[in-house]
């Protein structure tokens, strides 16, 4: 592989900065140059979280541009749908099926789009879509906080790099204590999508 | 050597680390704070951290540590420079024993600031050199460089990054650690160059003209600043982030890439410029270098094509690019478009925010509010819409007197965080006692500085060296300043929280509202959450209008007023109890217990 521009979209909150950290830390270790760069700030208050992450034999920029990114790892559908006009048309994206319904819906006057236009929305855009509930799966596991764990497990898939070598990264990135739970985590992620695809 | 991932904010901790820096001093603001974090969190045995009150005294304390033979880095974002800078003028003047490094961190876009102003000026008014690191490796690189200019022209350094370089990460190189000696020999006494009073300053003064020469001297012979000589019909002069986006955006460019930006290199730009056929300058914000170089009698451009204004991401510079004819722009791919829309998720205050009360009440008493800058900000959105006016650090009580003075039909208040009231705000309040003023400060004291990641403050029992630290409670320093009405309310009871605004609000002259409740990212309350019984709900909206994330709007419509009924996100609701005091048919309550009415 050249090159994997990658757009993790997410909620505040949902370890999305984690994931992209990770994705990262794999490149690193896969033998690229790496670059990443994350939208801060008062985004960490319940607000959409946005972040590049570039593998590449060499890379300038931090920054993707719009319809450069060729994978999107998205956390929240309305964020999947958000990340959309950045994404190259023979992108492949995975994004997680559970909706976290924004106060402008909760208690204002707009709608959250209905699933069948989401992910029509998201199958007429780029390549290859997988929609899996990684929510579900993480509090199957016991914990829905490890939702981002499950996901870079199926996200993992995607990929040439060895199953082991991501494993690895994930599990250096957690805390010691909840190894066990976050290896379980990332290989249900990896069930999740038939562990074959690449 | 190993190679890592850094955030530009981390390498410029590790770069603090190598360059054997042993005091590092700063005021928490995005997107800086990282830096100081890192410090403490990596190399706490080697360097002490500290966060200060506010920039200008970690500044001076910097200077103190500087001036005694400590290696010292002081951190800011790049509206705390304005805070930080009287103490920045005086010490270029005097220079200092050990090295001396400031590090701005600007923010191009706003992503987390009230204005995009552009620090590079800093380094021009005050005299001293400028560096502009544009990855994580430079940013390490440029703090043992910064290190090695203090202590060879004898002068403060300032390194400028922006919230792309500070926040994104990029691999770097680790070194060692420069040894450094455990203990300083007793203080310089040397008047003349550390007592600025006039007749000595004056004696200062044309040594730092001259360090100013000797700097750019230095500059011409700097690695940092390179040119990289390819196609030579275009040659784009840049520094920092902007170089990467240029190298994207230009692949077959020459380029002049500026690693120190004051004073400039003029020889090897003069020559960058006869040996390509058309020079422009990529720079985010500010004409600043354009504008130096342009004196030079040189004939480049810059903000002609690129305005002063926003990022210059590689969407935007070749786009801007296109509209100035350097390059013809080919779309990477068919664009996508979306055809539905799309609901903002807007940032709110978090389910169980103390600072939801007094917003609350607020917005109910349509009161005039003077705001100020912290996670209470949030305070001037819907449902609130409750902050009239925010401006920066601690303005909030003096722009409160300010209404006062200008006799106001009408009572104001001014809402202020624990963190900010000590950065900047006690001045103004001792001015609007002293002066007699009138109006209600409400601290909205939640025991941390939240907005910016929970750091410590005078306030708090504890501090970022782990060293141990003495709190000072609001309460008595408010009534020693002379206020006489002093209110302190549970931040999360609804009805005490409105009985001290009233107390406060009845009275003719200043008066302090104190509420008190842990910020819940640092409380983590482990409270099962409520539920609403939709029997009892009329769907009058009430409790919605505490713009609690946690509070949705059930499927379930109200017969009466053909209204949704309210119902609690289990996930989201800490259980922090606001909702259940005003609702007004008692139909909220914790799971099990009766609701009673």
């Amino acid at each position: 592989m050249k090159r994997a521009d990658i757009l993790v979209a997410g909620v505040g909150g949902q370890g999305t900065l984690l994931a992209s950290n990770i994705l990262a830390e794999v490149g690193l270790c896969a033998g690229y140059d790496v670059k990443k760069s994350d939208v801060l700030g008062l985004a960490v208050r319940g607000g959409s979280v946005l972040s590049h992450v570039r593998w590449g034999d060499e890379v300038a920029s931090p920054v993707v541009r719009t319809g450069g990114m060729n994978y999107l790892l998205a956390f929240e559908p309305l964020e999947a749908l958000r990340g959309l006009p950045l994404m190259h048309p023979d992108a492949r994206a995975l994004c997680n099926a559970q909706p976290i319904i924004p106060i402008s819906v909760s208690s204002g006057k707009l709608e959250y789009p209905a699933d069948e236009a989401i992910a029509a929305s998201l199958r007429g855009s780029v390549r290859s879509v997988d929609l899996i509930d990684a929510t579900r799966t993480a509090m199957d596991l016991g914990n829905p906080r490890v939702t981002n764990v499950v996901m870079l497990g199926a996200f993992s898939t995607l990929f040439e790099v060895d199953a082991e070598l991501w494993e690895k990264v994930v599990l250096a990135s957690v805390p010691t204590k909840h190894a066990d739970l976050n290896a379980a985590a990332f290989r249900a992620g990896r069930a999740l999508l038939g562990e074959e695809k690449s | 050597m190993s190679k890592v991932l850094l955030s530009g904010n981390e390498a410029l901790a590790r770069g603090a680390y190598e360059a054997g820096i042993q005091v590092a001093t700063g005021y928490p603001g995005t997107p800086s704070s990282e830096i100081l974090e890192a410090i403490a969190r990596e190399y706490g045995s080697d360097i002490y951290a500290e966060w200060s009150t506010n920039e200008k005294v970690a500044m001076d304390a910097a200077a103190g540590a500087a001036y005694s033979g400590r290696r010292t880095l002081v951190t800011t974002k790049q509206v705390g420079m304005n805070v930080l800078a009287d103490s920045l003028f005086y010490a270029a003047y005097t220079g200092s024993e050990a090295g001396l490094v400031i590090v701005t961190a600007d923010d191009p876009g706003m992503f987390s600031s009230q204005n995009e102003q552009d620090n590079r000026w800093y380094a021009k008014l005050a005299k001293v050199p400028l560096l502009e690191p544009a990855d994580s490796q430079e940013a390490k690189d440029a703090v043992l460089q910064a290190i090695d200019i203090s202590e060879q022209y004898d002068t403060p350094v300032l390194i400028r990054t922006t919230m792309r370089v500070s926040h994104s990460k990029s691999i770097v190189t680790l070194g060692e650690r420069s040894p450094m000696p455990d203990s300083v020999p007793p203080f310089v006494r040397n008047q003349r160059k550390y007592v600025c009073t006039a007749m000595w300053a004056k004696e200062r003064h044309p040594l730092v003209e001259q360090r100013l020469v000797d700097l750019a001297d230095y500059a011409e012979t700097l690695a940092s600043n390179r040119v990289e000589m390819r196609d030579s019909s275009l040659g784009m002069i840049t520094s920092g982030v902007t170089y990467t986006y240029v190298r994207e955006v230009f692949p077959t460019a020459s380029v002049l890439k500026l690693g120190m930006t004051y004073p400039l290199p003029r020889n090897l730009i003069r020559s960058f410029v006869e040996r390509v056929e058309q020079a422009v300058v990529v720079e985010e914000l500010d004409p600043f270098l354009e504008g130096e170089i342009r004196a030079m009698g040189l004939d480049v451009k810059g903000k002609a094509f690129y305005p002063p204004y926003d990022e210059l991401i590689p969407d935007r510079l070749a786009s801007l690019s296109t509209k100035a004819g350097l390059i013809r722009e080919e779309a990477i791919a068919d664009p996508i478009a979306l055809d539905l829309d799309l609901p903002p998720r807007t940032p709110v205050l978090c389910a169980g925010c103390p600072h939801r009360s007094s917003y609350y009440w607020l917005a109910k008493m349509g009161i005039a509010v003077a705001g100020d800058i912290g996670c209470y900000n949030l305070g001037c959105l819907p449902p609130f819409n409750a902050q009239h006016t925010m401006g920066c650090m601690g303005a909030s009580i003096g722009v409160l007197h300010g209404m006062a003075i200008a006799e106001l039909p009408e009572k104001a208040v001014a809402t202020i965080g624990d963190s900010t009231l000590f950065h900047s705000g006690l001045p103004a309040l001792a001015n609007m006692v002293h002066n007699q003023g009138r109006g209600v400060v409400i601290v909205m004291d939640n025991g941390t500085t939240a907005m910016t990641g929970h750091q410590d403050h005078p306030g708090t029992d504890w501090a970022l060296h782990g060293k141990g630290a003495l709190r000072i409670p609001i309460e008595p320093l408010v009534r020693a300043m002379g206020v006489e009405v002093v209110e302190v309310v549970d931040a999360f009871d609804m009805a005490a929280v409105k009985d001290g605004l009233d107390v406060c609000l009845a009275f003719d002259g200043p008066s302090v509202l104190i509420t008190e409740g842990l910020c819940v990212q640092v409380s983590k309350p482990d409270l099962a959450a409520y539920v609403v019984d939709a029997e009892r709900c009329i769907a009058c909206g009430t409790c919605f209008k505490l713009g609690c994330p946690a509070i949705v709007k059930a499927s379930e419509i109200d017969e009466k007023t053909g209204k949704r009924k309210a119902q609690i996100d289990l996930t989201l609701c800490v259980g922090c109890d606001m909702c259940r005091q005003v609702c007004p048919t008692s139909a909220i309550a914790r799971p099990g217990e009766e609701t009673t009415s």
